[in-house]
């Protein structure tokens, strides 16, 4: 909302006020002050209204030219030369003359330009810092400035705009009665309401006035009709330019009215062409699929859920939105109706959410506004048709009644617990009248004002004494929880997890979880990873899905390195993944204001899917740079696999390894980890198909752990630790190759009994012949009591060895 | 035989000694001077053809030689050994500077790392660290936090909604539901906070993410006052910004707490926006069940990514989601 500091000063003595001290006040009372426009700042004179004498129109330059005569009251003319078309012989214009100072730093100078002397510049808006129309130079209404005015003064230039935020429970702001009566609160200044004057005006009820009523949607509304108007009353330069200091377009005296008062009270207001109206006005819902053309030309399909004002035939205003463009009030129009209404915020708030349509009036209706506006704002409208306009008041319809807030009951310790202060009672009577309450000591009865329909509950109030107060009247003090807090076991896990796999090389990344359907179908995900939950209004149309997998994210993070320059990497991620694999229920929406039943909570918890978080990683090219010290060589598929292990060992869970074939990885290289025999990670090898579909290096790598699906580690029981010596002893044994490496280590183990140890593979070689493989190992054994003897430990290892030839045919390699 | 010529053969034998190059050459002057040939070792066997009284003097000179000779030898012995380890380890010597790490450097995302800080320093003044869904039932989103559904605030922040719409499921647009399914489960006190990812349908830029973090504080509690609100923020700005950092609160909206502040900080010469907070509106403590004439509570809640882009510089908010590991690198494990 932009504040002119000209218009507040109508209502709030600002004479000895800076700027700096008003922006300050601003931002102390709650609005954010985006911009100070300090217009003229940068502009000198002479600028002066000139009458346009003679135009020559100068045609052998590359774009039309004219050498214009001007009358400045100089006793002489001048000539000045003009690029702008948009104006004739007897117009009046503005013109900066020789020794002027422009925005930009721009000296206008007698000088020698087209083969003619220009005296001088005809200005533009955009020329003297006005605003952005560059359309044409400035032409004045006829009337509305005498020829050698000071332009600068009777365009009102030198002033200061606020342009300040206006949070959504603060609606009586966008008003300059609003943003005056801040300041003033703010600065301990006075301030004079400008309803006042509107509350002192009658109007003779002469009739035929147009009727209004309000079947839906309203709380309260003013038609007052007008007859007689003067279609080519011009605005005076005073209305206009307020206008145009705000941000909005001059358009005609009658729109021009209305939006000035919106602009000074806060209340939207509508000009009817009342000629146009077929018999009265009424506020209620469309009717479902009715068309109706706004102002903006657009035709726009209604529904049953928007709130229009209508006559006996058709829709003339989407209520509290936009007018309609058979009604609007044209070059012609004589006979007006001008309506004020205190529509429902929420029916506004629909009607412009679902036409897309957020203009002047819907921000303000959809806010609340005060509701004695609809007569007082009406009236000073009417007010100022008839003085500017010449119309004559024939009549006013009024329908519904203002419904004001209601009284709170406040404790003034209250206002005192909550904000930590010691505020005298007289403080907080004072703060809350400086906002318009009324307020009675003697039993602390709070009315709010009509404007305030934010403030329901005493904790409101509080808010509004803190501001006046200001909040910089708090004190500081820390609270003392009675907790001794610590992370959960989950949370330690996972930053453990974390800086163990930063700590060896791996980088983290955090991916937005939005995934391609064309990425779902390449990593062939099927199951509950193929069960997406859908975005309705995704960010883009190419990833509309919710992630099922850390696979998808962490290709597009690898993919983005690859795309920069980086060559060998491992990135990992944790977070949480999406399976629409629950039945879904209908959303669950208890009344407010008091807590639901065990039961209903219950519900709407289990009514949100779970979100377990998973761990990714993915290893692409080399497990080192290339260096000096070692040839460095791929990430393979046992890197990958090591490293879920490595996440597994830190959660001190015990885990076996299984093949798997499981998309994206490589049917042959995918390793299943099992804890407590629930799967619980995979790791291996990507697809190959995948790589090369995403442009990876052939035999990347990667690994997903379920960290939901891990067990809480146990507290460590710790076992006697032996000092009597180890034995160790290698087998080599000879076996096929479907036997794998963990089934043959498992029978050495079981066979071995319980002086074995440790077991570690060491050797495998697969050149042996016959199509076998040999695979070595070395045992150690130790008793807790006694150094073993030799028959012992032979005894042990030929244990061993004879439970892997019984169960796959181990033969020891000789 | 005298002393004088068994002071003699002393003399030479040190003199062979020092003499020596290396460990050989000591060996060579070793036997020259004490070997079976050697004078002193002649006339230490030659002893027993003298007189008692000659054999008593001579034995002592004799003795106190051979002792000196044997301590000069042990001298030299150390000093070549010295010498020859010396030469050995020169030849050694290698090019320390070159690049001995060679493994990849990782790092933790510093997104991570702030919010491992946070949770420290709030875990220490007794808060716990919520956690809950990403996909969240809009109930606790924002008609429980007195954000109903045609309110312009519910524009203020605009949703991603999952289909079927009727399952009433929306990305949650702040950590705030968890205050809600906080309160709705425990009795006060209650002091968390929670760290977690939000969701905005905000295009991609500079300083928007449809995708960010959030950390929000939540204390319910008797007697607490927004003073505890402002000692709060006033030490946890100190702790992410240093020790002479200044907050400010400006009186704001937001439809969860009333009153409502902004919080600045005063950083680096200019004040920031720094979050949103405000005393728990009583409409919300309400809903959860808790007595507000008992208790009261505050709120606040600011971004993870822009506190990351004040206190380190960060101009550009692609860096923090892009991933690219040249970025994250920078901040190792936030040691």
């Amino acid at each position: 909302m932009r504040i002119p500091r000209s218009w507040v000063n109508d209502f709030v003595n600002l004479n000895s006020v800076t700027d700096e001290a008003i922006a300050d006040a601003f931002v102390r009372v709650g609005f954010e002050v985006e911009d100070v426009i300090k217009q003229g700042a940068d502009l000198t004179g002479p600028l002066v209204v000139a009458r346009v004498i003679a135009i020559e129109e100068l045609t052998e330059h590359k774009k039309p030219i004219r050498y214009v005569e001007l009358d400045c009251n100089e006793g002489q003319t001048r000539f000045v030369i003009c690029g702008a078309r948009n104006f004739t012989v007897n117009d009046l214009v503005v013109a900066a003359l020789p020794g002027a100072v422009l925005p930009g730093n721009f000296a206008i100078s007698a000088r020698e330009t087209y083969g003619k002397t220009s005296n001088g510049m005809i200005c533009s808006a955009k020329e003297l810092g006005l605003g952005d129309d560059h359309s044409g130079i400035i032409v004045l209404p006829e009337g509305t400035a005498k020829v050698g005015d000071d332009a600068i003064d009777l365009l009102q230039i030198n002033d200061t705009i606020f342009d300040i935020a206006v949070n959504p429970d603060r609606g009586y702001a966008l008003s300059i009665r609003g943003a005056a009566r801040e300041i003033a609160g703010a600065l301990n200044l006075v301030f004079t309401d400008p309803v006042e004057h509107a509350k002192s005006l009658a109007f003779p009820e002469v009739g035929p006035a147009t009727t209004m009523t309000i079947t839906n949607g309203a709380m309260v509304g003013y038609l007052r009709s007008l007859d007689n108007f003067n279609p080519k009353a011009a605005s005076p330069i005073w209305l206009s330019r307020r206008v145009e200091k705000v941000g909005m377009r001059s358009i005609s005296l009658a729109v021009d009215v209305t939006n000035y008062v919106m602009i000074e009270l806060g209340q939207p207001l509508h000009a009817f062409d009342r000629a146009k109206i077929v018999n009265g006005l009424e506020i209620t819902y469309a009717a479902d699929g009715t068309k109706f053309k706004t102002l903006d030309n657009q035709e726009r399909v209604l529904s049953g859920s928007d709130l229009v004002v209508r006559d006996s035939k058709q829709v003339l205003a989407l209520a509290g939105t936009m007018g309609g463009l058979d009604s609007e009030i044209t070059e012609a129009t004589t006979t007006i109706a001008i309506e004020a209404v205190r529509f429902d915020p929420i029916a506004i708030a629909k009607n412009s959410r679902h036409h897309k349509l957020s203009t002047e009036a819907s921000r303000r209706l959809e806010r609340g506004v005060d509701p004695s506006l609809a007569e007082f704002a009406s009236a000073r409208a009417a007010e100022l048709m008839i003085s500017l306009g010449g119309a004559k008041y024939l009549g006013t319809s009024k329908a519904g009644e203002a419904k004001f807030p209601a009284i709170i009951s406040l404790d003034p310790k209250y206002v005192n617990d909550r904000l930590g202060t010691a505020l005298s009672e007289a403080e907080i009577a004072k703060s809350l009248r400086t906002v318009g309450c009324d307020v009675d000591t003697n039993n602390w009865q709070v009315d709010p004002p009509s404007w305030r329909s934010d403030l329901q509950i005493p904790a409101d109030l509080v808010e509004e004494v803190a501001r006046i107060v200001g909040y910089d009247q708090i004190p500081s003090i820390l609270p003392r929880s009675p907790y001794a807090a610590t992370l959960t076991p989950v949370q330690q896990r996972r930053r453990t997890i974390a800086s163990a796999l930063a700590a060896r090389g791996l980088t983290e990344v955090q991916n937005f979880p939005f995934v391609a359907e064309s990425t779902m179908k390449t990593l062939n995900y099927t199951g509950e990873r193929a069960a997406t939950f859908r975005i309705a209004n995704p960010m883009s149309e190419e990833t509309p899905l919710m992630r099922t997998h850390l696979i998808p994210g962490l290709i597009g993070a690898a993919q983005r390195n690859l795309s920069r320059g980086a060559r060998d990497f491992a990135l990992f991620e944790i977070g949480a993944i999406f399976r629409n694999t629950t039945k879904l229920v209908d959303g669950i929406f208890p009344t407010l204001g008091v807590k639901p039943d065990a039961a209903t909570i219950k519900a709407i918890f289990e009514s949100v899917p779970p979100q377990p978080i998973h761990l990714g990683a993915i290893f692409v090219g080399k497990t080192t740079g290339d260096n000096w010290r070692t040839k460095a060589r791929n990430y393979e598929w046992a890197d990958a696999i090591a490293e879920a292990q490595t996440v597994l060992d830190l959660c001190g869970l015990s885990y076996s390894v299984e093949r798997s074939d499981f998309a994206p990885w490589h049917p042959g290289r995918c390793a299943e980890l099992l804890v407590d025999g629930k799967a619980v990670a995979h790791a291996g090898e990507l697809h190959p198909r995948v790589c090369s579909e995403f442009g990876l290096p052939p035999r990347s790598c990667a690994l997903v752990i379920n960290l939901d699906a891990l067990p809480a580690s146990n507290t460590v029981r710790a076992a006697a630790i032996g000092a009597m010596p180890i034995a160790v002893q290698d087998v080599a044994l000879v076996v096929e190759p479907s036997v794998s490496a963990a089934q043959l280590q498992q029978a050495l183990v079981d066979g071995a009994g319980d002086l074995l140890e440790s077991i570690v593979l060491f050797d495998r070689y697969d050149k042996i012949g016959d199509g076998k493989i040999s695979l070595a190992f070395t045992l150690s054994f130790r008793a807790a009591d006694r150094t073993l003897t030799g028959e012992e430990i032979s005894a042990a290892r030929e244990a061993a060895v004879a439970n892997a030839s019984k169960l796959y045919g181990a033969t020891v390699r000789s | 035989m005298n002393p004088q010529e068994i002071n003699e053969w002393v003399s030479a034998a040190k003199s062979a000694f020092a003499a020596a190059g290396d460990l050989d050459e000591l060996k060579t002057a070793r036997l020259a001077h004490t070997g079976d040939k050697a004078p002193i070792s002649l006339a230490s066997r030659g002893l027993g053809s003298l007189s008692p009284e000659d054999k008593a003097s001579f034995g002592k000179i004799i003795g106190e030689a051979k002792a000196a000779i044997a301590t000069a030898l042990a001298d030299e012995t150390t000093r070549l050994e010295l010498a020859r380890d010396q030469k050995i380890l020169l030849e050694e010597v290698v090019d320390i500077t070159l690049p001995a790490k060679v493994t990849h450097a990782g790092g933790l995302h510093p997104i991570t790392i702030i919010k491992n800080d946070i949770s420290d320093f709030f875990l220490a003044q007794g808060y716990s660290v919520a956690e809950g869904p990403e996909l969240e039932s809009s109930w606790l989103n924002f008609d429980a936090l007195n954000i109903p559904a045609d309110h312009p605030a519910r524009t203020m922040q605009d949703t991603f909604f999952v289909e079927p719409l009727s399952a009433g499921l929306v990305l949650r647009t702040q950590t705030s539901p968890l205050q809600i399914r906080t309160m709705l489960t425990s009795e006060p006190p209650i002091y968390i906070i929670s760290p977690g990812r939000t969701f905005r349908a905000d295009e991609l830029d500079a300083t928007h993410s449809p995708v960010f973090h959030q950390v929000e504080g939540l204390v319910v509690d008797r007697g607490i006052s927004m003073a505890h609100l402002k000692g709060t923020l006033d030490n946890f700005a100190r702790h992410m910004f240093g020790p002479d950092v200044t907050t400010r609160l400006r009186p704001s909206f937001f439809p969860f707490t009333e009153p409502s502040a902004e919080v600045d900080v005063f950083f680096n010469g200019r004040w920031i926006e720094w979050g949103g907070c405000g005393m728990v509106n009583p409409k919300v403590l309400a809903t959860c069940g808790i007595d507000t004439t008992e208790f009261s509570g505050f709120a606040f809640g600011m971004g993870l990514e822009r506190t990351l882009m004040v206190r380190h510089g960060i101009t550009d908010l692609h860096e923090i989601v892009e991933g690219d590991l040249r970025f994250t690198r920078q901040f190792g494990v936030g040691l």
